[in-house]
């Protein structure tokens, strides 16, 4: 029920941040002086996301209603502590730089921090001055590099690498011997990392990319008088060729993937970024508890919970958690918690979440989901570790490139 | 109790054990099917399914009337309780619940149903005999388990993210301290002599004892399964037996019941049931322990004189509650 308005429109001019300090409207009373935590909310504006679904809508507020309903949830279990969650949201406009706004929020005495942020935004405003006595909840990034060669000691990720989701995907695909992959790359950078992190994971489970093709069509409007005719044509042509069990898709943009459902040569399923998807979060799973977390959100935000969202909202609910188990508001105090053995965050996986100590990752489950059902949950059955079956998943400790953690 | 439908008449009835010989047993077990929207009805004689019971959808928490004559069903999905005729096994009437009931215990006196609301944030009292919620009290996100003590005077509601008991004066509706557990605590059970509560955390994996005057926490139980995952030790349903000698504990994906002995808390051993074991109850004679397995779509029947499960009963999709009758 709580509606704000404290993002900046993409046209607002350069240069200003804008700032909003979450009220906390409708939260229950605190008794006197109580244990005030402040969280930073980092985002930067950008044009929406258009899907190329008609069914999902384009949404402005991404990521930021998750940490919003985090700090709700912090603050009804925070009443019984008398401790006080406040979120200070920030948005960076396009081109400006994401170094002032860490200065400032440094300033606000804000030391943990949600990054809504892509890779190099990311980075920039890790590498800040004031980062240094911070300790930053990736929520956004999922490139595989963050965790190895240009990992941060204060950075930890909440959303999953690719080579997390690849991993999810190849546990399942190979559970079902369907090991002949043809793999379809889409024409961004992001298109060929997760092209990369499904390489890993076919080496990884021994499964074979039996030929590759990129996308390399035109991306079209998803809205054109002359309707689907040409797709038809153009994807039947497209995938003609080598036999294989699975398309694997990766069109994280989502460009084209959408389409090459039911239109390909041979009758095979797809996979990747379309199709049957290794996510962190869908509104098709609503096991351990999930329902309770989309009716929340959907009653505050008016729409379904994305992956972004839930992230975010891991990543505060992370601070309230460990608040909450250390009795403190000292940010040191609870970066040191969610870094210790003694953390782990229930997240309606069904287990205790826990970051890895040797990139900062956050260990989780990945859900499989299909357009409109749950269909798997990864780690599969089978797929053993000698510390944590969720360490199949992702760079393990021997793998790691990360050194300057 | 909101399992067992009430440890006193259980107590009474087990005086009577040695009459009920083995082994024709003349319990009668209802278990709620999460999945097939019914409640199958046992025979614990002859250990078979002897009727199956229509109810709304998403039935959980279940739990008999002061004189077990009616039973109560939470329907979560369409947010209301079901009554059910335990003479005509038919659903006579409906309770209103707030919104998804998941599960609830009925006070000692048998006049008022306590609700755990889990998209609210709220538990609700219902009076039975009006058919009204007469008060709503405020906890933790996701409240879920319902304990209350043999007096009656206060009520334990766990809440599954915010990771408290919150101890509430029924008189007065007020909430009068939280105790801290592990994450995601699932189900609250009073010791028969009121003394402590016994709180399971699922994602935490451990049962918190809780002395119930000072509201410390005098034990934690761990557990360990050889060849079992850390994480898969998922305990939910409580048991006690009513001389305070024996507790049971499901471990939920571990599909092993935890025996206790729950003097010194030490975990004596661990039986193996159905997949991803739920809820359980005693036969009111001690002698059998039920099982609601979600996985395996069966109950596990535990002889507990002899130690170990002598019967998987196949029941509907997804069982969950599960309450016995002499």
């Amino acid at each position: 029920m709580r509606k704000r308005s404290g993002r900046a429109p993409v046209s607002q001019a350069a240069a200003l941040l804008t700032i909003a300090v979450a009220l906390l409207l409708g939260t229950p009373a605190w008794a006197a002086d109580p244990l005030v935590v402040r969280i930073g909310y980092l985002t930067r504006a950008e044009e929406p996301r258009i899907p190329q679904t008609f069914l999902e809508p384009v949404s402005e507020d991404e990521g930021v209603q998750g940490a919003r309903l985090a700090i709700a949830d912090n603050n009804t279990t925070g009443r019984f502590l008398n401790q006080r969650f406040d979120l200070v949201e920030v948005t960076v406009p396009e081109d400006g730089r994401v170094e002032d706004a860490v200065r400032d929020l440094a300033g606000q005495g804000v030391r943990l921090l949600v990054a809504d942020l892509k890779e190099d935004a990311l980075l920039a405003a890790a590498a800040a001055p004031e980062a240094a006595d911070m300790l930053i909840f990736n929520t956004r990034a999922p490139d595989d590099d963050l965790r190895n060669e240009r990992c941060r000691a204060n950075l930890l990720h909440v959303t999953p690498s690719r080579r997390m989701q690849a991993d999810a995907l190849a546990q399942y695909l190979a559970s079902r011997k369907w090991m002949n992959w043809l793999l379809v790359v889409g024409r961004t950078p992001q298109d060929a990392a997760y092209a990369d992190a499904i390489r890993a994971a076919a080496k990884r489970y021994r499964a074979k990319i039996v030929e590759e093709r990129r996308w390399t069509f035109e991306d079209a409007n998803r809205r054109v008088d002359t309707g689907h005719v040409t797709v038809q044509s153009e994807i039947l042509t497209f995938t003609q060729g080598t036999e294989h069990d699975v398309l694997v898709v990766a069109d994280e943009a989502d460009g084209f993937g959408e389409y090459l459902l039911y239109q390909t040569w041979l009758p095979r399923p797809v996979a990747g970024t379309h199709g049957l998807v290794p996510t962190a979060w869908s509104r098709v799973h609503e096991q351990w508890g999930a329902t309770q977390i989309h009716s929340r959100f959907e009653r505050q935000a008016g729409r379904w919970m994305r992956p972004r969202d839930y992230t975010a909202w891991m990543a505060v609910r992370a601070v309230g958690e460990a608040a909450t188990r250390t009795k403190s508001a000292d940010p040191a105090a609870l970066a040191a918690f969610v870094r210790g053995s003694d953390f782990a965050l229930p997240a309606f996986k069904g287990q205790g979440l826990t970051f890895r100590e040797w990139d900062g990752q956050l260990r989780q489950p990945v859900l499989l989901a299909g357009p409109r059902v749950l269909v798997s949950v990864s780690p599969q059955p089978g797929y053993l570790h000698q510390f944590s079956e969720l360490d199949t998943l992702g760079d393990d400790r021997p793998e790691s490139r990360c050194r300057s953690r | 109790m909101s399992l067992t439908g009430g440890a006193a008449r259980i107590g009474a009835l087990a005086l009577l054990g040695f009459a009920v010989a083995q082994p024709a047993q003349a319990d009668t077990i209802f278990v709620s099917n999460e999945k097939s929207n019914t409640v199958s009805v046992v025979d614990g004689g002859k250990l078979q399914v002897v009727a199956t019971i229509k109810v709304g959808r998403r039935p959980r928490g279940i739990t008999f009337n002061e004189d077990m004559t009616q039973i109560f069903v939470c329907v979560g999905d369409d947010n209301r309780i079901d009554v059910i005729d335990v003479a005509t096994q038919k659903v006579v009437d409906r309770l209103p619940s707030g919104p998804d009931p998941e599960l609830f215990v009925l006070d000692p006196q048998g006049h008022r149903l306590y609700v755990a609301n889990e998209d609210d944030n709220m538990v609700s009292v219902v009076d039975i005999a009006t058919k009204k919620i007469i008060g709503e009290i405020q906890v933790g996100v996701e409240p879920e388990g319902m304990g209350v003590s043999p007096d009656g005077k206060i009520l334990v509601n766990t809440s599954e993210t915010t990771n408290m008991a919150h101890f509430i004066d029924t008189e007065s509706h007020k909430i009068v301290d939280n105790v801290l557990v592990d994450a995601r605590p699932r189900v609250a059970q009073f010791t028969g002599d009121g003394r402590f509560v016994w709180v399971s955390s699922e994602v935490g994996g451990t049962v918190s004892v809780i002395d119930a005057a000072s509201r410390k926490l005098v034990h934690k139980i761990s557990f360990a399964v050889q060849g079992v995952p850390r994480e898969s030790i998922q305990p939910v349903g409580i048991q006690l037996t009513s001389d305070g000698q024996r507790a049971f504990v499901a471990l939920g994906p571990a599909n092993r019941v935890a025996e206790i002995d729950a003097r010194t808390y030490e975990v004596k051993r661990y039986h193996l049931v159905g997949q991803r074991v739920w809820n359980l109850a005693l036969s009111p004679d001690e002698k059998r322990l039920y099982t609601t397995n979600g996985v395996s779509n069966d109950m596990s029947v535990m002889d507990l004189e002899r130690g170990r499960v002598v019967k998987s009963i196949s029941v509907g999709g997804a069982p969950w509650g599960v309450i016995v009758k002499p």
